[in-house]
């Protein structure tokens, strides 16, 4: 049931202040105004708001209810107290543009985790305004851009990514005005340096990698990858949405990135809010500091202030300066966690996905059986040929034991893939216990695999027919009803 | 740190044996020695008392608006928020989910993301919605990239008088596929985007117009007539005040194509400008080309009826560098605390706030003209928000207002030098009272006498 449905006209759920204004005519011409009966919002009252709402709410399924083994998506616990830190109308209610000197406290927690970020990345200077993975992809791939066009090297038009990235990557790439060029992973899901010499070159701009990359390996030759790539006069870009794996143990800096963006909303525990607001801060060398957009924080003395002057900023990504209340949840987290912390934090959550990978090894096939690191992919394919049981099947037969799903079909490089990410947070009771799960899966699937068809059965509705609702989309209530309502 | 981090020395040991290796250190063998670091210098952890006083200690520095008179906008704006869109919001069951890829128990994101998209629509006068952008400004600079993939066309015209930031954005995002901005001035006594000297004959055609709605002065532009002077095949893009759309006529009913605009005004808080969401409307007949996610109705094996992503087929997961945007994860979130904030108003309520706003600013006006001789720098209906010259230092004057705990209307010359010095954007929302723009009227006659 949908809000709408529990409209009726007259009902309200806000009083508003009283201001003891005047009322104007509207002094906009007779077509520009909009009819009385307009726009159909819903008219409830607040108690039918509240729990319209925390009906929905109680349709979910998250964190904070259960193991959230998305590969990739890093779904650690989000600190409750993070919250409370920003809920304050100090952090809540500042303007931006408000005069500098009323912000310094805003400023000082911006630059404080510029510089932190560095500490972790090893890289030289920070910007915080890219909203999300994504959108710091476009803002390196638009600096790379911008320091080939200066540099008088506008043949560098081909970004080399391999068949594991996320897709993202590419996409981002390709928006920022470049040509993609796949490069085909070795047969141990790294990247294959003879690949790679054979498609790079003076028409190169850049590589993009993630490292440990999408399969959960580390790409253990990333230093002769650096080599060739640089030694091409091409840069190299870092994907951190993997970085939860090494924090404490390796820096992207030190391995000879160029450009490097991080997923706050992964490594950094700020809560995915079932698809954003995240963040995804951008850091450079020193080289291409001027190439960053626009304001950076900066440091005088005792006062920060945002510098807008830099010789070959790319300009603003967005508006304004960042997903503040982002930022500072991200700063807490890495304030709670100390450099020793977060040490610990990659340490478990590398031993998470090696303890669950070994459990369920017994009995599943690996598509890559070494040592992995925050996450590891299994490969169904051996099901689906054998009992026809595809990982589609066994994700939804997951939900029914209370389970979020594992990532599925990704990365596309393996056909029935299952990417499982553990993260640190979870008890080595819940790993047992979600081994346990795919086990009795695979148990169901060896007795009457047809069954698991027609999984999930517990849950508030059952499998959907997607494609029928992608060919005749509705995408919307119908407005008719609305006005009527 | 501990306090989130689950497992015993003992437990430890077990997972270890169970994997085969003596230590952690182990499990990280596949990263070459001459990269490892001992250790990251970022001080000792922080207990959660020491953490939240922290936060305070600096957060404590800052000016917030709840401290202040607010008579400045021009992007993000000072408006009531129910506690309920904040309740609401606060529960982690909405908070700590991920995108909803399981539509079985993810029911709860993709019903509401329905219904936003729902309203966006209704507000919009469009037929189809996404489920966020991130900010107005991107969701802007996106719909410039669609018309262009559209139409086929390196070329779109932008309004000088859209918000400058939302321009330079879009600026940034055409390099890429290096599409040319042209900037269309307003008529000097409307303020309202003025075509009348554009020849859409000579030489290459924009893909797109962009006007805003109302645009950065605060001006109500006359879409029908922008639509009746711009070719059939040039697709106008509308940036709206989605509050003001409770007042003005949809976009869509006025032959708007796309119609982008920050969600701020709907029940976010202003954040320092982030994070809001940008939302991004379209006809159903451009719906393959849009960027991001898109919930629709579905039905599922028993035939009951649900909610699923649709069109996934445009998005980067799947189509990769074919995709129509990059974007991936978006701003659900903030989308929630609007569908909750325009619940709760409903029509009537929206219309109100609207109003309120509307009538304050239009009060406002009347008093700095008749009590100050301020002179309206645009003769043209406004919506919250207006130009006025006022024969005073306008630097000077927000100094002065500021001292007296206000954060005054905002000094134009940064942003547009060609005003001078002496013009201000003035923003008046619901919350601003009548005694207080009394006050400002009075503390403005002051400093024009030279009295402060």
């Amino acid at each position: 049931m949908v809000i709408f449905e529990e409209s009726k006209r007259g009902r309200r759920g806000v009083q508003l202040p009283e201001s003891g204004v005047p009322e104007s005519e509207l002094d906009v011409e007779d077509h520009l105004i909009r009819p009385e009966e307009e726009p159909g919002l819903p008219e409830v009252t607040e108690p039918q708001v509240v729990r319209h709402f925390i009906r929905l709410s109680r349709l979910n399924y998250s964190v904070d209810t259960g193991f959230y083994p998305l590969g990739s998506c890093t779904m650690k616990y989000n600190p409750k107290v993070h919250e409370f830190i920003v809920a304050a109308p100090h952090f809540t209610h500042l303007h931006p543009y408000q005069r500098q000197e009323d912000v310094q406290g805003a400023l000082r927690l911006m630059y404080e985790l510029q510089e932190v970020l560095c500490e972790i990345t090893g890289m030289d200077a920070f910007t915080l305004q890219p909203a999300a993975g994504a959108h710091g992809e476009l803002t390196g791939m638009l600096m790379v851009r911008k320091f080939f066009e200066v540099r008088g090297e506008n043949n560098r038009r081909k970004v080399l990514i391999p068949d594991s990235a996320h897709g993202t990557n590419p996409a981002s790439a390709v928006m920022a005005g470049f040509e993609v060029v796949e490069i085909k992973s070795g047969e141990d899901g790294l990247v294959d340096l003879n690949e790679l010499r054979k498609n790079v070159g003076g028409d190169t701009a850049a590589l993009m990698l993630t490292n440990p990359n999408t399969l959960g390996l580390f790409e253990k030759e990333i230093l002769e990858i650096s080599e060739m790539i640089h030694d091409a006069g091409a840069l190299l870009y870092y994907d951190g949405a993997n970085l939860n794996a090494i924090m404490g143990y390796a820096r992207p800096g030190d391995m000879g990135f160029d450009i490097v963006h991080l997923n706050l909303h992964k490594t950094f525990s700020t809560p995915h809010g079932m698809g954003g607001p995240g963040s995804g801060p951008v850091g450079v060398k020193a080289f291409l500091k001027e190439f960053l957009p626009v304001p950076v924080i900066v440091k005088d003395g005792e006062r920060y202030r945002m510098d807008y002057d830099l010789k070959h900023s790319i300009g603003k990504v967005r508006s304004f300066y960042a997903n503040f209340t982002v930022l500072l949840k991200a700063y807490a987290y890495i304030l709670s966690m100390g450099g020793e912390g977060l040490k610990r934090v990659s340490q478990l959550a590398v031993l998470n996905a090696n303890y669950l990978k070994t459990l369920l090894s017994r009995r599943y096939k690996l598509k890559y059986d070494h040592p992995c690191m925050h996450e590891f992919v299994l490969d169904n394919e051996w099901l689906t040929k054998n009992l026809g049981v595809k990982t589609l099947d066994i994700a939804k037969r997951l939900l029914d034991k209370g389970f979020h799903a594992p990532t599925i079909y990704f990365p596309l490089i393996v056909h029935e893939a299952m990417m499982v990410e553990p993260t640190e947070t979870e008890t080595k009771d819940t790993l047992d216990a979600f081994a346990r799960a795919m086990f009795e899966i695979l148990d169901e699937a060896e007795r009457a695999p047809e069954h698991l068809k027609e999984a999930p059965l517990t849950t508030p509705v059952s499998r959907f027919d997607e494609v029928a609702a992608s060919r005749h989309p509705e995408v919307a209530y119908r407005r008719k009803e609305v006005a009527g309502s | 740190m501990l306090r989130y981090l689950p497992h015993t020395e003992e437990e430890i040991k077990e997972m270890l044996e169970t994997i085969g290796v003596d230590s952690i250190d182990e499990l990280f063998q596949m990263i070459p020695e001459r990269l490892r670091i001992s250790s990251l210098d970022l001080g000792k952890p922080m207990d959660e008392y020491n953490l939240v006083n922290y936060f305070r200690n600096i957060g404590e520095s800052n000016v917030s608006m709840d401290k202040l008179r607010v008579f400045r906008g021009a992007g993000i704006y000072n408006h009531f928020i129910p506690y309920v869109v904040y309740n609401l919001a606060s529960r982690t069951e909405f908070l700590t989910a991920y995108t909803p890829y399981q539509p079985e128990v993810s029911q709860g994101t993709l019903t509401f993301m329905f219904e936003f998209q729902t309203m966006i629509c209704e507000l919009t006068g469009m037929e189809v919605a996404n489920s966020s952008m991130y900010d107005g400004a991107s969701a802007m600079a996106e719909a410039i990239l669609m018309a262009a993939r559209l139409k086929n066309r390196f070329k779109a015209y932008v309004a000088e008088s859209v918000h400058p930031e939302y321009i330079q954005v879009a600026k940034t995002y055409c390099m890429g596929p290096g599409i040319e901005l042209e900037l269309m001035p307003f008529d000097e006594t409307t303020g309202r985007v003025d075509l009348k000297d554009v020849d859409f004959t000579d030489g290459e055609k924009p893909a797109a117009l962009v006007v805003g709605y109302p645009n950065f002065f605060g001006v109500i532009e006359d879409l029908r007539a922008i639509r009746t002077a711009l070719p059939d095949d040039v697709l106008l893009i509308v940036v709206a005040n989605p509050l003001a759309l409770a007042l003005y006529r949809a976009p869509g009913d006025l032959g708007a194509d796309i119609v982008v605009g920050d969600g701020q005004p709907l029940g976010i808080p202003p954040q320092f400008g982030g994070p809001s969401f940008g939302f991004f409307a379209t006809r159903m007949k451009y719906v393959r080309q849009m960027p991001g996610r898109i919930v629709g109705k579905a039905r599922d094996l028993k035939g009951r009826e649900g909610y699923v992503m649709i069109l996934q087929t445009r998005e980067q997961h799947i189509r990769r560098h074919r995709a129509t945007s990059n974007i991936c994860t978006n701003h659900a979130h903030s989308a929630l605390m609007a569908t909750v904030y325009m619940s709760l108003m409903g029509r009537k309520g929206l219309k109100e706030v609207a109003k309120r706003c509307h009538d304050g600013a239009h009060y406002l006006a009347r008093e700095l003209i008749s009590s100050l001789g301020g002179k309206l720098v645009f003769n043209a209906p406004f919506f919250h928000e207006f130009l006025i010259r006022l024969e005073m230092d306008t630097k000077y004057m927000d100094e002065k207002l500021r001292e007296k705990g206000f954060l005054g209307p905002l000094p134009i010359v940064d942003f547009y030098p060609r005003f001078g010095d002496d013009v201000a954007l003035f923003c008046v929302t619901e919350l601003n009272t009548i005694d207080e723009m009394n006050e400002l009227v009075n503390i403005l006659e002051a400093i024009k006498n030279g009295d402060i």
